[in-house]
């Protein structure tokens, strides 16, 4: 998968691609993993985000926290109220992506009223063009389907960065044709319905997922509910071109939060579980190829 | 009434801001919205007026208040919202929605509540309908509501407290919305206010437009023609905006007609008035991140939250404040994109009251009129005790709900505040 092409929907022009996010997905399945910037300090979240990356992330989800994340379950909340009680802004956020000592892609997971407040004018372009500055890849935003989408779509097109849309279990027909018309970089295929959180087994929506939308050339990565390298594994011998983790880590911060061990402790912690998803999706993927061939 | 605003926007505010997994039901209950509700298929609008009227106790009176005439040396009507079943106006839109649901085949009702007023009302309905029912509040309105939630749970629903963020209205409102994406195949949410996605503010105002429909028509029966001005207060702008519908298209000035060389018709013109609760006060604590008002309307700025663009108490990077009102309806960081329309074109006034002046108001009106007010409508009539002189000569104001469920709240409040001629409980123990 990702071999650059565009999708042909017919719809005329095609989003613009980070060659960047392409990149990730080219060799293999990725894995991309999400924590939210500044959790539980600014600090400590650096090491944590670096220590992904070292896990084996190929592009990392950075949240910028809105304080009504309605798309999200309890795991990923408390980071919100962890992150933001630590003082973290969209300024500070822009700061901590400079901060990174990261080589993968950076994609910026927010809800649209930061996006829209930001700089001295509304709209969402002041924030986009410092996105691009300061070396961001792509947005993912959960609470603007691709019906409120173009403003943000033609600043995403002006400063060559990448909008990632969801796609949902429920997402059929005309709608599923309007959000792969817009998307780049990757589409999220949500596993299941409901809000993030970490599954003690993988939904069996996926496959019917990941089925309706075999025919768009674009990287699919699977999110909501995986934990464990072995539900990587069974996700990407499914279908997936990657996999997307966020509550399965932020459970670690917290857990480390809470107990008040070192931001090195956790960091291991973190790299370690990193490991065993990326590991799983690899096993998947190579479960997948002698099939492929055989076709 | 006008409908005004076809594609679910109100200029730039509006729209349908919500998750992915959500968008299929928003299209799902658009076309519902438009079927059911503004074309009449299968009879929808002719069962709820029936139910409205059968079940609801509609319609409700617009009483002229004879001693609030006199202290303010004009003609006061109020419309007995109070009097419907369960109430407040609240029963209009939740029997509308739990019968929208039923006529698209959904199973089970979430809702979240504030004050308790929606919460009671769509218990009620859903219980009438024989729907299953889950209710949404937060842990703080919980317990300064705690009649409403033994209503609730008397109905048959079940309450889950909200510990989110401050556990109020907001929070209760994020967390309906994650309990719908979830189990959004089978279930409808039922939106207590002019706020969310579109559909709901256009949807829920045409469900509460009966409102002023009502009041208008009684109106000139009492009295030969309109008022002169209409309040209500406004949280997310519910009872608002159903007091104010149908008086919408009789703006002031006329300067138009008369430049024209038409009749002037200052007789017809109707001004309108948006209270909302001021607060403790208007000045805002960045820092904290509070808002100690929830004058959405008269202090916010535009943004995004819970599926619409709207006016909102946010800081400058954009984070939702919390709020504040003495008032648990009212207590709520946005308000429905409709109103922040018609407040921006100059067609509604958005003033407030402060949280003193709507206990006081709360006191008076009760002695005075024999009618016991929400808190939320309290701030309605603090707005006539101080600006009654701007009002001119015939006013209405929406009597949203009854104050049974805040007695406890007034208690308490009352004994921190020195008001004149309130009652006293200090001699008694054990409450009420």
């Amino acid at each position: 998968m990702g071999d650059g092409s565009s999708v042909d929907d017919g719809s005329g022009s095609d989003p613009v691609r980070n060659p960047d996010l392409e990149a990730a997905f080219a060799d293999g399945p990725a894995f991309v993993p999400y924590l939210a910037a500044g959790d539980p300090d600014y600090e400590s979240s650096l090491e944590y985000v670096e220590a992904l990356e070292r896990g084996g992330a190929d592009v990392i989800e950075l949240g910028l926290p809105f304080s009504e994340p309605i798309a999200e379950g309890p795991t990923i909340q408390g980071a919100v109220v962890r992150a933001l009680e630590g003082g973290m802004t969209p300024d500070r956020f822009f700061e901590f992506v400079e901060d990174l000592d990261v080589d993968v892609p950076l994609v910026c997971m927010t809800y649209y009223n930061l996006i829209y407040q930001y700089g001295s004018e509304q709209g969402p372009r002041p924030f986009v063009e410092r996105a691009a500055e300061v070396g961001l890849s792509g947005f993912v935003v959960p609470d603007l389907p691709a019906e409120e989408a173009d403003p943000l779509r033609e600043a995403c097109d002006e400063f060559g960065l990448d909008l990632v849309f969801i796609v949902a279990p429920t997402t059929r027909g005309d709608r599923l044709e309007r959000i792969m018309s817009q998307v780049s970089g990757y589409v999220y295929v949500q596993a299941r319905l409901g809000v993030t959180g970490a599954q003690e087994d993988v939904s069996g929506q996926t496959e019917e997922s990941l089925d309706r939308l075999a025919d768009y050339d674009v990287p699919k990565a699977v999110g909501f509910g995986i934990k464990t390298g072995e539900h990587a594994e069974r996700i990407v011998a499914g279908g997936a071109d990657g996999i997307i983790v966020g509550s399965a880590l932020v459970d670690i911060v917290a857990e480390g939060a809470e107990a008040g061990e070192s931001a090195e402790t956790v960091a291991g912690r973190l790299e370690e579980k990193a490991r065993e998803l990326k590991q799983g999706a690899l096993r998947g993927y190579e479960q997948r190829v002698p099939q492929a061939e055989g076709k | 009434m006008t409908q005004q605003y076809a594609d679910g926007k109100f200029g730039e505010y509006g729209g349908q801001y919500v998750p992915e997994a959500l968008m299929p039901a928003i299209e799902e209950l658009t076309d519902a919205y438009e079927r059911y509700v503004l074309e009449n298929e299968d009879g929808f609008m002719d069962e709820f007026r029936d139910r409205l009227r059968d079940f609801g106790g509609r319609p409700t009176p617009t009483q002229h208040a004879e001693r609030l005439s006199e202290r303010y040396g004009r003609e006061v009507y109020l419309k007995r919202e109070d009097l419907l079943h369960g109430g407040a106006h609240k029963l209009n839109n939740a029997l509308g929605q739990v019968l929208l649901a039923k006529y698209m085949g959904k199973e089970r009702i979430v809702a979240e509540t504030g004050a308790g007023q929606h919460g009671t009302a769509t218990a009620m309905a859903a219980a009438h309908l024989d729907m299953p029912c889950e209710i949404y509040m937060g842990e703080r309105d919980i317990n300064r509501q705690r009649p409403n939630v033994f209503r609730m749970r008397l109905n048959g629903s079940a309450v889950n407290p909200v510990t989110t963020g401050r556990g109020t209205l907001k929070e209760a409102i994020s967390e309906t919305m994650r309990d719908w994406a979830t189990n959004v195949e089978d279930t409808h949410y039922v939106i207590g206010s002019v706020v969310g996605p579109h559909p709901f503010p256009a949807m829920v105002r045409d469900f509460q437009a009966v409102i002023s429909e009502e009041a208008r028509r009684q109106l000139r029966e009492k009295t030969g023609g309109l008022p002169d001005s209409v309040l209500a207060c406004a949280g997310g702008g519910s009872n608002t905006m159903g007091a104010f519908a149908h008086f919408v298209d009789d703006a002031e000035p006329r300067s138009a007609d008369e430049a024209s060389g038409g009749e002037p018709r200052d007789d017809e013109s109707v001004d309108l008035y948006a209270v909302e609760a001021g607060g403790s006060t208007l000045e805002v604590d960045e820092e904290a991140g509070v808002a100690p008002n929830s004058a959405s309307l008269s202090t916010g700025e535009e943004g995004v939250l819970h599926g619409a663009r709207t006016k909102l108490l946010q800081d400058s990077d954009g984070q939702i404040m919390e709020s504040h009102s003495v008032s648990a309806g009212l207590d709520y960081a946005g308000v429905g994109p409709e109103l922040a329309r018609l407040v921006d074109d100059g067609r509604v006034h958005a003033v407030n009251v402060d949280d003193d002046g709507a206990l006081e108001a709360f006191h008076r009106l009760s002695q005075l009129e024999g009618i016991i007010p929400a808190l939320e409508t309290a701030h309605a009539f603090g707005y006539l005790e101080e600006h009654h002189e701007d009002l001119g000569e015939v006013v209405l104001v929406n009597v949203s709900g009854r104050g049974d469920k805040d007695l406890e709240t007034v208690i308490e409040e009352t004994e921190k505040r020195d008001i004149e001629a309130a009652p006293s409980m200090a001699e008694f123990s054990g409450g009420i």
